[in-house]
């Protein structure tokens, strides 16, 4: 009856038919022992299981979608489970443009996934609002919640998010701790102010009156609704 | 539909317009109840097709403020017609069209919401598809395309909240 027996009592051995196991001569250890630190064996561990929670909004999402489908195989990097429920997941991807009407779910859904946990703001609008500069769209999550990496593109191609999830598992194996201390000193908003000079623009045309529209009299001629009006 | 017969039910405050196969009316707000009323309930227009606005700021020629449009469909004799009215600052109000379609409940909310029109007798007058503590009114042409700030009011979260 072959059972799991611990390494170094003579099941395990790197030399089959011997009951010794084999011992490295310089570290005087047997050959089937890893040393490393605690922070390097759970950051290895979280690294390679990532469990992404899909914030997807808008095309970026399709693109996710297909990320994590057959062609891409997220799964090759372990990071395919996606689940709808942000208290499995540790690695949120925001793909898409965020409403103001959304931004309060995605501080909540954030807010409820437990640490250590990372976010990708995926595409140009989750990174700067993109080409909705409007007032219902927020500019950039990472004025609201914190932001690990930027995924540019619009949307971006499934190999550019391969590259980014790449980069956080380096970011999650060189930083990462075993208590997830390092986060505790990453306590300052990282994004940008909230009124940037292009906000101090607006609210100035804001306070400006409004004139009435003077047209060109070559416009109006012809036109007996306009031609009243002058 | 006969113009003359309907106009003259109303006093003679109805104009009308046509353009291809678009017929128009239009009512001042104070006859705009008798005439969505008769035409529902006399001509046969079964079915409000839409409630939409116009903000007339800065137009051309305009006199009013506000133009607030109904389709109204006779789905017996696929009849089309278009009621225009207009409304002016402070305070537009017109009657509510729920207690002769209730289709009206959404339609005018959303009007009400992005032109901040007011319809008296609506059962549920909030705003639909702004957040409710929106403050503004978002299709009005004195809105700034960026907003009033509304998109940075929100608390920011760093990682020692999270």
């Amino acid at each position: 009856m072959a059972i799991a027996q611990p390494p170094g009592s003579g099941g395990a051995s790197a030399t089959p038919g011997s009951s010794a196991p084999f011992v490295n001569p310089q570290k005087g250890l047997p050959d089937n022992v890893f040393l490393t630190t605690l922070n390097a064996a759970s950051s290895w561990a979280r690294k390679n299981s990532l469990w992404p929670m899909p914030f997807a909004t808008a095309c970026c999402g399709i693109e996710l979608m297909a990320t994590a489908s057959s062609r891409h195989d997220l799964a090759r990097f372990g990071a395919e489970v996606m689940r709808f429920s942000p208290r499995q997941c540790d690695l949120m991807i925001v793909a898409g443009r965020v409403a103001m009407k959304m931004m309060p779910v995605l501080q909540r859904i954030w807010l409820q996934m437990p640490e250590p946990k990372w976010c990708i703001s995926m595409g140009a609008c989750a990174c700067t609002g993109g080409v909705f500069d409007t007032y219902a769209v927020v500019q950039g999550i990472d004025r609201f919640i914190p932001v690990d990496l930027y995924v540019p593109g619009c949307p971006p191609r499934p190999e550019q998010l391969i590259a980014g999830i790449m980069q956080i598992q380096d970011l999650v194996q060189k930083t990462g701790t075993m208590q997830g201390t390092e986060f505790q000193y990453r306590t300052r908003p990282t994004g940008p102010a909230p009124f940037d000079a292009d906000e101090i623009i607006r609210i100035r045309e804001g306070q400006m009156q409004l004139t009435p529209l003077e047209l060109p009299a070559s416009l109006k001629r012809g036109n007996p609704a306009l031609e009243g009006s002058a | 539909m006969d113009f003359a017969a309907l106009n003259e039910h109303l006093g003679g405050v109805l104009k009308s317009e046509s353009f291809r196969d678009n017929t128009r009316l239009i009512v001042p707000a104070a006859q705009l109840d008798d005439l969505m009323s008769h035409l529902k309930h006399h001509l046969g227009f079964d079915m409000l097709s839409d409630v939409t606005c116009c903000d007339y700021l800065e137009y051309p020629g305009a006199t009013d403020r506000y133009g607030v449009i109904y389709v109204v469909v006779n789905t017996k004799t696929r009849e089309r017609l278009v009621v225009k009215t207009f409304v002016n600052d402070p305070s537009p109000t017109l009657p509510s069209m729920y207690r002769h379609w209730k289709t009206a409940d959404w339609t005018e909310r959303e009007v009400y919401d992005l032109f901040g029109i007011h319809f008296t007798g609506h059962p549920n007058l909030q705003r639909i598809l702004c957040p409710p503590e929106f403050e503004s009114h978002a299709l009005r042409k004195d809105y700034p395309l960026k907003g009033r700030g509304e998109r940075h009011n929100f608390p920011v979260i760093t990682r020692a909240e999270s």
